[in-house]
């Protein structure tokens, strides 16, 4: 403690209360006025100035829009004909033949009334399309092979339509119309992540919770050959939107990779730790050749050791297991043989008496000394470890760490991310409770005798 | 029954008491012992076999990335000094992403440690909903942030940045707010008593006090943040990481910028490491 230690240091030769006043006072401007200049320097080299121009407000406004809700495409197809409707617009969320959701009248298979939000309407009908926009006026466009035709209302085109030959794109609060000489399209936002427990296919869609604790408990079965609560756990389990079964074995891979690693490399450190102690091993070349080993593995740092792992035996959960260890082994190294040179002699001395081997000293005498530190510091890193394990999977492509950078190349699937967030989030938090509830269980418990 | 006898008796009941307890406990421990050695195997087989390359397969396979990388980095030795000075810039990029990440975040931490430290905080009723903050912060992982800041403010230092200074201000505000619990309050109640307001109690109270600890879990967050900085660089902004990405996914004919990445920031990671050990060991030995 620098300030206080000062003022006790100084009190046996005669104080010099002005000079040190000023030393402090010069401390509590230079200290500041130093990390200001820091900051000014990053500001400039990180090119802070730039960045507001390089920022895209609108990506982060579709992140945050998406990540809450979700859109249901109704496109016909102009050179084939038909309408289909599909939430997001992908094959695996499409609507089947016949069915609709209530805001499309499928009126014949080229004809469909669109109800958007505020009590808007868009009509598909062959290769044309009306759109009233209150306020504005009635848009309409057909599309021919020669490129669209749209007929606005007179006056200057405003913003939130751009339009050209090739495709027209109206956006508006209720929902937008895209255009082009291959399809129709209309989006309609909702609140929500739509399919989340059963897609389309499956005939619990739709169902209120209540009613599906009525089926689950009721004897009708609506699948053959299984009852309706396995039927619904499948169809949840095998959800092709959301790919539970997937995300699940993900966190799970991730989950693997940080207690492998940990386990791993606290087993691997452990006696190389005896190894690097100095009351364990007089032979100073010992000692150093192993310490040097300890700096080498953590100093090559776990990036590197993920690359190189991931060439030997390519992506996946081992890969990213494998580097924790390696990195690990050289932290517990270090931690553990720092705690063996701390530990009490007299205690391996009195086992010694009653004609104990050398293994059974270690045994008895030194490691019920140094297991509470060994567990806290290893259930630390376990808990740490589980975010390591997800940006190593984001590196070497395995786990939940590779969702989510797929996820985020897409650049659509943003409820995608959110989910997975969340999930990173509460696997993190979990692991947490569980590291600190272990820690308090097993070192307690071994307070008590050993 | 004698005094005698009724001694006898009690010290072979305590006896079978202790040797029934030490049976239980190591009964315990061998079931521990056998359940964690099953979790470990049945949890390598698991990753054995989601992997893509086997481990009994990849095992001999391990040195050959490195023998590649040393070879084709000896044949052009030469060229290893210059392409280090080229990789300067970008690894100064790397260390300062660090460093204005810890300094940024050690500042909110000693902001919200003091908040949701008991007997300091401003708003005691507010103390639970700060650790929780803390908490969350420190749970996000850097990626997470990263990534999506990459999305909007596009390339560059600044979302690593930030994305480390929030998981550093949470992982510093609860080791600071720890190092609080043990400041003393007399300087503060002084203080109090002459009317020096919240700020001021905690700028000339408090931080006095804890500054050693502070600047000790700051330097040792530092060294992390450097390993960090350098692997969101790989997974995508600023720095010496995006560098080795780069170098890296070129492939065979680049491998000796590979070699001249691997080595600077080996070297960068052991300097800092011992610069920042030394300093730890010199003020906590003050202190």
């Amino acid at each position: 403690m620098s300030a206080t230690s000062d003022t006790a240091g100084t009190a046996a030769a005669p104080f010099d209360a002005t000079a040190f006043f000023q030393r402090k006072r010069l401390m509590a401007i230079a200290v500041p006025a130093g990390i200001l200049a820091y900051f000014v320097y990053i500001f400039f080299a990180f090119d802070i100035p730039g960045l507001a121009e390089r920022a895209r407000m609108d990506n982060a406004r579709i992140l945050v829009a998406d990540s809450f809700s979700y859109k249901t495409h109704v496109t016909r197809d102009n050179r084939m004909g038909g309408i289909t409707i599909a939430v997001e617009g992908e094959n695996k969320g499409t609507w089947p033949e016949g069915r609709s959701p209530d805001w499309v009248q499928v009126e014949s298979a080229d004809r469909a009334v669109v109800s958007l939000k505020h009590g808007q309407e868009v009509l598909l009908d062959g290769d044309t399309m009306r759109y009233d926009v209150p306020g504005y006026g009635m848009i309409a466009a057909e599309v021919s092979r020669r490129g669209i035709a749209l007929d606005l209302p007179a006056g200057e085109t405003p913003d939130w339509i751009s339009a050209s030959n090739a495709r027209v794109d109206i956006t508006t609060d209720a929902g937008r119309v895209i255009l082009t000489k291959a399809r129709s399209e209309v989006m309609r936002y909702h609140f929500g992540w739509e399919l989340f427990w059963f897609t389309l296919d499956s005939p619990f869609y739709g169902k209120s919770f209540g009613e599906l604790i009525g089926l689950a408990v009721s004897g009708d079965r609506l699948v053959e050959g299984k009852s309706n609560l396995a039927a619904m756990v499948h169809d949840v389990w095998n959800n092709r939107m959301w790919q539970h079964k997937d995300v699940m074995w993900a966190i799970f891979e991730t989950i693997l990779m940080a207690f492998l690693g940990t386990m791993g490399a606290a087993l691997m450190a452990l006696p190389l730790a005896f190894a690097a102690a100095r009351n364990f091993t007089p032979l100073m070349v010992v000692r150093a050749a192993v310490r040097r080993v300890f700096d080498f593995l953590r100093g090559v740092d776990a990036l590197i050791w993920t690359i190189i792992l991931a060439r030997a035996f390519g992506p996946g959960p081992l890969t990213g297991a494998l580097a924790i260890l390696i990195t690990d082994t050289g932290s517990f190294g270090k931690l553990f043989s720092e705690a063996l040179e701390n530990v009490d002699r007299n205690q391996i001395e009195g086992v010694q008496s009653t004609g104990a081997k050398p293994l059974q000293r270690y045994r008895f005498g030194v490691i019920p000394q140094i297991t509470p530190i060994l567990l806290s510091q290893v259930l630390y890193y376990l808990e740490s470890n589980t975010r390591s394990a997800t940006i190593i999977g984001a590196i070497t492509g395995g786990g939940i760490g590779l969702l989510l950078t797929q996820a985020m190349i897409t650049q659509k699937d943003w409820e995608e991310v959110s989910y997975y967030i969340i999930l990173i989030l509460l696997m993190v938090m979990l692991m947490d409770t569980v590291s600190g509830w272990l820690r308090r269980r097993l070192i307690q418990s071994d307070d008590s005798g050993h | 029954m004698t005094v005698g006898q009724a001694g006898v008796a009690r010290v072979q009941d305590v006896q079978a008491a202790y040797m029934e307890m030490t049976r239980r406990k190591r009964l315990y421990g061998m079931v521990m012992l056998v359940v964690f050695i099953a979790l470990m195997v049945s949890g390598f087989r698991v990753a054995d076999g989601r992997n893509a390359g086997g481990f009994w397969d990849g095992i001999g396979n391990i040195f050959q990335f490195p023998k590649e990388v040393l070879s084709e980095a000896g044949e052009k030795i030469a060229n290893l000094p210059g392409l280090m000075v080229k990789f300067l810039p970008s690894l100064l990029e790397t260390l300062n992403i660090a460093g204005a990440s810890t300094l940024l975040g050690a500042i909110f931490a000693i902001m919200i440690s003091l908040l949701a430290t008991r007997g300091l905080a401003k708003w005691p009723r507010l103390i639970g909903v700060f650790r929780r903050i803390m908490d969350i912060m420190r749970a996000i992982p850097e990626i997470v942030i990263a990534l999506v800041l990459i999305f909007i403010l596009g390339g560059g230092p600044v979302p690593a940045m930030i994305a480390i200074a929030i998981h550093t201000t949470g992982a510093l505000g609860k080791l600071f707010s720890e190092v609080n619990e043990n400041a003393s309050l007399k300087p503060v109640e002084g203080l109090h008593s002459v009317g020096a307001t919240w700020a001021q109690r905690m700028w000339l109270g408090v931080i006095p006090q804890v500054a050693p600890n502070y600047l000790s879990y700051a330097l040792m967050r530092f060294e992390i943040n450097v390993r960090a900085s350098a692997i969101l660089g790989f997974v995508g902004s600023g720095g010496i990481g995006y560098d080795l990405k780069n170098a890296f996914s070129w492939g065979q004919g680049r491998y000796d910028e590979v070699a001249a990445i691997f080595l600077l920031l080996f070297a960068t990671i052991v300097v800092f490491d011992q610069i920042s050990g030394h300093y730890r060991n010199k003020m906590i030995g003050k202190g």
